[in-house]
């Protein structure tokens, strides 16, 4: 459960960035990059958040691990791209619904590139992020209603739990008998005991939290400020460059296409 | 600085939950004065834990009950004084919110709408007095189950509540972890004035702590209230006999008879075994072990010792990292030497499981049908099958409870009814992972004859425990499991060689 793994305090970089400030960066650019699908608004925005990897504070094996399923995401994504794209110019090869021509492999360097360019600063953006500042993050600065912040949060660490809970059904099923046959009828058996514990579980919480004084008034103090400081400035800044420059260039080079034309 | 006790009143008080046509409580008069220090007793089922989540103003609005009469803290509505009473819960791992150990501390404050500097003044005091001696930013999931307890526990202070309720604070917790709890819970109790009201089967650990006992009357009502010492002396016998553990009425160890022929043949011999659940990652290694018919192997050591690891690999439910777990022929007839690869079926009648979570097992809707499925799964006939349930549900008393869904069982009922699941395909070899856990000592009565009659008539029993009590009614070898590697001490049974 790596995903969920506590990113340590200690770890931070010398310019604190809100988590806050990540979320709407990586948002920005998502909404940046999917306006257009060429391949030059891509390059040119991959270029530019290369000073955004190397200040992530992400050690390069750690860095690549991460980004690993964007790695397989975006050649999965083009080869399909690249056999199914819309036919165009020299056909080199087709076989059944299969037809691989100038156009389609355009469009699918564009693909893979606009994949790279999109999955990997959101990754990096994200695996920095501490669930707990995010929360603090939403509350204090975004205002959004603390009860469901603070209860989405506490439910997060629940999901640490699921992996153990389908070990022991799975054993469990074993045991009692019913494990040797009707695999997927087991299956949906299981994820209902999973859904059914975890439902117990979380109400379990709920009345831990509200033994704590959870809801009892209407509004709370924070423990932790969550700030905005020169980091986010700095941050939203950078995302801004990005964006324009993505778009700008590829308008300016004649390879923009909205939303695909 | 320190809070001053709350004072609690109920007045011909009851509550019945939503759906239920009995009430949890009933007609309860009470009052207890600022600063008293109470252990509320009663049988399973009078609603003790009811009456704390009642005055702690988290037993929820209209559709989740009713209420009649009066329950008053400090003169008003538990609702309306939520911050003033702190409550602390039975199960360590549903009380951890926040993933750092300062944060979660630090929550109920902030709920409270304490000023920051003041929290965080609050925080390392109130570590301090559950004697966490950990860093603010500690991870909450590397906890052990005492310290998560002793967590809870801290940020119950840390809100200054002038009334503390312990719902069972120490039922799932090691004798290491009970000692942490009760140790933490005195030291607040010598330094503040507030009112403390604990739930708990077990008397002796509380007994030197409070000043007053409460016992509830199981058809509503007090039954007895006064000075430890005389409600335990008057009341004593009764209470044993409900299932509170009173420490000089401990229940009787089963008698045990002359063995049947064939003890002592070896079912399950472990040779160098190693076990771990994820592949890579041993937990315990170095296991020689024989489980041999009419004996029972009883399997101790501390929390993380691995013994839940052990337990399911000695199942045939996990494979073994390293080393050898073989099954003789006796046991396995013909369905190959290796337990885990043997399959789902083959295991009902040659190895059978009682997890330490009932729930984790439960699969049918009702109680009845829960039984059904093991010897279902055998295909066994019909009438044959419903002689084999009904003789357990007359064995275990749950009868009663036949058309129940099992997961609206009491503790004690779940951990019967999974006891009852395993016996009702008749395996040679029977694991339990923490059979009497938690268990009122009524219920552990009635397990511990079991398992000594299974033992008697010639099954293999292995039991995981921490509880001294149950090794000396099982009276078999024990396998000492530590963090170094693992020694058997004596007797060491049935190691063929």
């Amino acid at each position: 459960m790596s995903l969920l793994a506590t990113p340590s305090r200690s770890g931070r970089r010398a310019l604190p960035v809100n988590p806050v400030t990540k979320l709407a960066c990586a948002l920005l650019l998502s909404l940046a990059l999917v306006l257009s699908l060429d391949w030059v608004s891509a390059t040119v925005a991959l270029l530019l958040e290369l000073p955004l990897f190397l200040m992530a504070g992400l050690r390069p094996r750690a860095l690549l691990l991460r980004t690993l399923p964007v790695w397989i995401a975006a050649p999965g994504a083009a080869a399909t791209i690249a056999l199914y794209g819309r036919v165009g110019g020299d056909v080199h090869f087709s076989f059944a619904l299969a037809t691989v021509s100038d156009g389609s492999l355009q469009l699918a360097l564009a693909t893979l590139l606009r994949v790279l360019a999109i999955g990997l600063p959101a990754i990096v953006l994200f695996v920095t992020v501490d669930p707990t500042d995010l929360a603090d993050g939403l509350g204090q600065i975004v205002h959004l209603p603390s009860r469901f912040v603070l209860g989405a949060l506490a439910g997060l660490r629940l999901v640490a739990l699921f992996v153990q809970d389908w070990r022991s059904l799975e054993s469990a099923r074993r045991a009692r008998g019913v494990a040797d046959r009707g695999r997927l009828r087991r299956f949906a058996g299981q994820a209902f005991a999973l859904l059914v514990l975890s439902i117990r579980r979380g109400s379990k919480l709920a009345t831990a939290m509200e033994a704590r004084g959870f809801g009892a008034s209407p509004s709370r103090t924070w423990a932790r400020p969550s700030v905005l400081g020169r980091g986010d400035a700095v941050l939203l800044a950078w995302t801004l460059v990005i964006a324009a420059g993505a778009i700008t260039s590829s308008v300016v080079a004649g390879t923009w296409n909205f939303l695909g034309r | 600085m320190e809070p001053t006790g709350a004072a609690v009143r109920a007045r011909g008080w009851g509550w019945r939950h939503a759906g239920r046509s009995r009430w949890a409580l009933r007609g309860l008069d009470l009052d207890v004065q600022p600063g008293e220090r109470v252990l509320l007793l009663g049988a399973s089922g009078a609603g003790k834990s009811t009456l704390l989540h009642a005055l702690a103003g988290v037993l929820g609005g209209e559709d989740e009950g009713e209420a009649e009469g009066g329950l008053t803290v400090d003169g008003g509505h538990p609702e309306e004084r939520r911050g003033r009473a702190g409550l602390l819960l039975q199960d360590p791992d549903s009380q951890v919110i926040l993933s750092r150990v300062g944060d979660d501390v630090a929550f109920g404050c902030e709920n409270l709408r304490v000023p920051r500097d003041e929290i965080w003044r609050r925080v390392p005091q109130a570590l301090a007095a559950v004697g966490l001696d950990l860093s603010l930013d500690h991870p909450t999931a590397e906890l052990s189950g005492g310290q998560k307890q002793r967590l809870a526990l801290a940020g119950v202070l840390a809100m200054r509540p002038g009334l503390l309720l312990l719902d069972e604070p120490t039922a799932n917790l090691d004798p290491g972890g009970v000692g942490e709890v009760r140790d933490a819970v005195g030291r607040v109790c010598e330094a503040g004035g507030a009112t403390l009201i604990v739930v708990e089967h077990r008397v002796n650990v509380w007994r030197g702590l409070v000043d007053r006992v409460i016992v509830l009357a199981p058809e509503g009502g007090v039954l007895a209230d006064g000075a430890p010492d005389d409600v335990l002396g008057r009341e004593g016998a009764r209470l044993a006999e409900s299932g509170v553990w009173v420490d000089d009425r401990l229940p009787a160890l089963p008698p045990r008879r002359a063995r049947a022929d064939g003890v002592g043949e070896p079912l399950l011999v472990a040779n160098g075994l190693s076990v771990g659940r994820v592949a890579g990652r041993t937990v315990a290694s170095g296991i020689d072990v024989g489980i041999a018919a009419g004996r029972a192997l009883v399997v101790t050591g501390p929390n993380g010792a691995g013994k839940s690891t052990l337990g399911l690999t000695l199942a045939g439910l996990l494979k073994p990292v390293a080393g050898e777990l073989r099954a003789t022929e006796p046991l396995a007839r013909g369905a190959g030497p290796v337990p885990h690869r043997w399959r789902s079926r083959e295991l009902l009648t040659r190895i059978g499981t009682v997890f330490q979570d009932p729930e984790h097992q439960f699969l049918a809707p009702t109680v009845r049908r829960e039984l059904e499925i093991g010897p279902a799964a055998l295909r066994l006939p019909v009438p044959e099958i419903a002689a084999r349930v009904n003789e357990l549900l007359e064995r275990l008393r749950l009868s009663a409870l036949a058309d129940a869904n099992p997961f609206t069982l009491s503790g004690g009922e779940k951990r019967r009814l999974s006891v009852a699941t395993v016996l009702a395909t008749r395996p040679d070899v029977l694991v339990l992972d923490e059979p009497t856990f938690g268990q009122d000592s009524r219920t552990w009565r009635e397990l511990v004859a079991i398992l000594a009659g299974l033992v008697d008539d010639g099954s293999a029993v292995v039991a995981i425990t921490h509880d001294e009590l149950l090794v000396r009614a099982l009276a078999g070898g024990e396998l000492r499991l530590s963090a170094a590697p693992t020694e058997p001490v004596a007797p060491s049974i049935g190691r063929p060689r």
